[in-house]
């Protein structure tokens, strides 16, 4: 083996992983806030292709406030110039980090389960290590509910955020018509975009949490300088 | 209590970095390329193709369609126009074209027609589905005949917001789209004044605010920087909305 290899190897986080966590993290939290202020200009969600007043809506999100929107004060305008920047950032380092991710291993190494992972035992004991604040897996890099969290994150959400974003978009809708009829219409994406949008909220504030709880300067420095490989 | 202070203040500090960022020109120009992007891939993607967008069926029509923007036009001639039916509605097609030319209603309604079932997207979310009809834009600029140079086409239009009048434009791809029409029907009955009457423009792959209502001018231009704000319409000029609203 080379050296190259060696030290290659020996990082707990690769750099391609590294380095697209960071960006995803900024593109995320970018795309949410400025998010919150185009919900702001028309609160009402709905179901199907179309929908314009309250009684065809389901859903009425609550108005955001200025602190926790990108602009702090109201411009629909400029929270769409962020969106449209940063869905392109977002978009394209979420393509790259998939290629990559499946090319070098990390997808099969780290994140697919195992078959003995999914059995009930297995999880519950899982459950009850991560309730005593022992995150440590019993093999591998990731615990069961590590694995099933970020695959859910990075195989179900994230591209659900891009599919049902493009699926709005008229120019793109154009080209691929079928993108809002496999979401159920493009007021139905919109909704989904939406509620993915909260989902991924949720997944942050357990994600932080965790990693406060499990030694955040070890953590943070790892996801930086790419530590070591256990 | 103390950490999430360092997280509120982190954040603030992060949101007002935002802010600044803004304002400079370095964001505008990666807005601006972002948006060429945006529509580079909008037009890829359609792998060749000219891009449609979907049309819908009958059934499909939503039972109201909701006017936003300006709902009606508030001068003396918009009033004696609409007392009048509009018989005497002129649309004006000027600019870089060979022959100049004046519509009225009963040009426009004389020409091949097309009809479409289409999806109404606003900007601020909403969508509506409504059945147009009106002869395609292509059509009146062939009439017209572009002359060497011509690039956008700028739609004038009767009614004022906050003082300015409502201006809009497209480039040629789009002023020559199949699907470009200039409207005169809404499902099936004359245009309603919320909706524009007695004329307005669709343009299917972008959002709402491009699709000028109560059109009273088609003009053919070489550049949009001489005209109002410079931005190529009501909206970009006034609130920096994005010139290509097919994102």
């Amino acid at each position: 083996m080379t050296k190259l290899g060696k030290i290659k190897l020996a990082k707990r986080h690769a750099l391609s992983t590294r380095l697209w966590h960071w960006i995803n993290a900024i593109s995320v939290i970018i795309l949410f806030m400025s998010g919150l202020t185009i919900s702001n200009a028309h609160r009402r969600l709905y179901w199907g292709d179309w929908g314009f007043d309250s009684s065809q809506a389901w859903f009425v999100a609550p108005m955001f406030p200025g602190w926790a929107t990108i602009p702090t004060r109201y411009s629909l305008a400029l929270a769409r110039d962020y969106h449209i920047v940063f869905a392109l950032v977002f978009g394209f380092s979420l393509l790259a980090f998939m290629l990559i991710a499946l090319l070098n291993g990390h997808f099969r190494r780290d994140l697919f389960a195992r078959a003995r992972e999914w059995s009930p035992a297995h999880i519950w004991l899982d459950i009850k290590e991560h309730l005593r604040l022992n995150f440590e897996p019993v093999e591998g890099k990731y615990n069961i509910l590590q694995k099933i969290s970020y695959s859910g994150v990075v195989f179900v959400l994230l591209p659900l955020m891009v599919f049902t974003g493009m699926a709005m978009s008229p120019g793109m809708e154009a080209a691929w018509p079928w993108l809002s009829d496999i979401f159920g219409g493009r007021q139905s994406a919109r909704s989904i975009h939406f509620i993915c949008a909260f989902a991924l909220l949720a997944f942050l504030i357990v994600h932080v949490l965790l990693v406060v709880l499990s030694g955040p300067i070890g953590q943070l420095r790892d996801m930086i300088t790419g530590g070591q490989r256990k | 209590m103390k950490r999430r202070n360092v997280l509120v203040g982190a954040l603030a500090a992060f949101v007002s970095a935002c802010n600044e960022v803004s304002e400079t020109s370095v964001f505008r120009n990666l807005v601006d390329g972002a948006q060429s992007w945006h529509r580079g891939l909008h037009r890829a993607l359609g792998f060749g193709r000219i891009t449609m967008a979907p049309e819908y069926k009958p059934s499909e029509v939503s039972p109201f369609f909701r006017g936003n923007g300006s709902r009606d036009v508030d001068t003396d001639a918009y009033r004696q126009a609409e007392a009048e039916g509009f018989a005497n509605w002129r649309l004006s097609v000027s600019g870089l074209v060979d022959n100049e030319l004046s519509l009225s209603l009963a040009d426009i309604r004389a020409m091949p027609q097309r009809t479409q079932i289409t999806r109404h997207d606003c900007v601020e979310g909403w969508s509506a589905i409504g059945q147009w009809t009106g002869p395609q834009l292509s059509q009146v600029l062939d009439a017209g005949g572009l002359r060497e140079g011509a690039r956008f086409v700028v739609f004038r239009c009767a009614d004022t917001l906050g003082g300015s009048e409502y201006y809009e434009s497209v480039d040629l791809d789009d002023a020559y789209h199949p699907q470009t029409i200039i409207a005169h029907e809404l499902n099936g009955e004359p245009l309603p004044v919320l909706n524009g009457a007695p004329l307005r423009m669709r343009i299917e792959r972008q959002l709402g605010y491009k699709h000028a209502k109560y059109l009273t001018g088609i003009e053919v231009v070489d550049s949009l920087a001489p005209i109002a704000g410079g931005k190529g319409g009501y909206w970009e000029d006034r609130a920096d909305y994005q010139w290509y609203a097919g994102i």
